[in-house]
């Protein structure tokens, strides 16, 4: 006998993402999923955007790591919330895991929280979480044909940071045809290249998350 | 390791609808992949015929239907299979494109007994 489906692998983790969704929004908590390949900048923006923002908003950090708690850390200087969640050999975060997660921090004092995804191009895009926004950070040394080897990421982000522009003039990357190729790919992305070493573009990547906040459908 | 997580969805999903179905045994899985997703075919068999043991899909046949990625052309409407390296319209050269297949990745059914 045959039994039509029709549903979606991934309708179980889609689920406990809306659930997650909910949560953020009884809270009134924004959050972004920010993905990139490992070493791309992640941990250094959150760590850049503390700097702006972590006087004026109440900012809780997720940290997704393979093992170790290094960033988590790193972040913890700052005097923020934060929790390490550990995959153990997993390469990506997924809803379940954010949840548990959830139950560790002072959702109702937070407004904005970073989850950092574990370092891969791959497996974050297919798993969201509950996330408001979701964001790549890409890196100059990564080089510029990065879109063309992992559409599916470039073309479910809402915002892509193109970070480490302090080494342009040491390495071949053609910022405009990038940023074309990502924008024929996924319309409504927003482009910012940024340095979290010398601190270029993050105030334009500050001002955007705010407007951001204030508008969090 | 991608793959492993998915086909553990792909088979809690086919043995939740065989129980609701009240079947005592999964004979053959129909799944859609789309291209975009990166999930490997054979690595799904692999990891399914790991997972399925001692389970009632255990001996099931699994079979993958590939959707291409298509995209179309929002200037000029051409529909299109991207090459590796280019994802600009063939007939106008625009790169102002939406994707219209290949994100899949579904059970379409199961064959149940």
């Amino acid at each position: 006998m045959e039994i039509k489906v029709v549903k979606d692998i991934l309708d179980v983790n889609e689920r406990l993402a809306q659930r997650n969704r909910k949560l953020f929004d009884d809270n009134n908590l924004f959050a972004m999923n920010l993905m990139s390949s490992p070493g791309a900048g992640k941990t250094s923006l959150i760590l850049q955007t503390l700097k702006s923002l972590k006087s004026k908003v109440k900012i809780g950090v997720i940290e997704g790591d393979v093992s170790s708690s290094l960033d988590a850390e790193a972040i913890g200087r700052e005097g923020v919330p934060v929790v390490q969640i550990n995959t153990a050999g997993g390469c990506h975060l997924d809803a379940n895991m954010l949840s548990t997660a959830l139950d560790s921090l002072p959702l109702k004092e937070l407004k904005l929280l970073f989850i950092e995804n574990v370092g891969n191009l791959i497996c974050p895009a297919e798993f969201t979480l509950g996330e408001h926004r979701r964001v790549l950070i890409s890196s100059l040394p990564e080089g510029d044909d990065k879109p063309f080897k992992y559409p599916l990421m470039f073309h479910t982000v809402d915002v892509v940071l193109i970070n480490k522009i302090d080494l342009l003039p040491h390495l071949k990357f053609d910022i405009d045809a990038f940023s074309r190729t990502i924008k024929g790919m996924n319309q409504k992305v927003e482009i910012f290249p940024i340095s979290c070493t010398t601190g270029q573009g993050i105030s334009e990547w500050v001002s955007w998350l705010l407007s951001q906040m204030g508008n969090p459908v | 390791m991608h793959e492993l997580s998915i086909t553990q969805s792909m088979l809690n999903l086919v043995l939740e609808q065989a129980e609701k179905a009240k079947a005592k045994k999964v004979g053959k899985i129909n799944l859609v992949v789309g291209g975009m997703t990166g999930v490997v075919g054979e690595c799904v068999q692999f990891y399914f015929d790991f997972l399925r043991r001692g389970t009632p899909a255990d001996g099931a046949a699994l079979a993958i239907k590939t959707v291409p990625t298509k995209a179309k052309c929002r200037d000029c409407g051409k529909l299109f299979e991207p090459a590796e390296f280019d994802w600009t319209c063939p007939r106008c050269r625009g790169n102002n494109i939406e994707i219209v297949a290949g994100k899949e990745l579904f059970v379409e059914s199961i064959e149940v007994e």
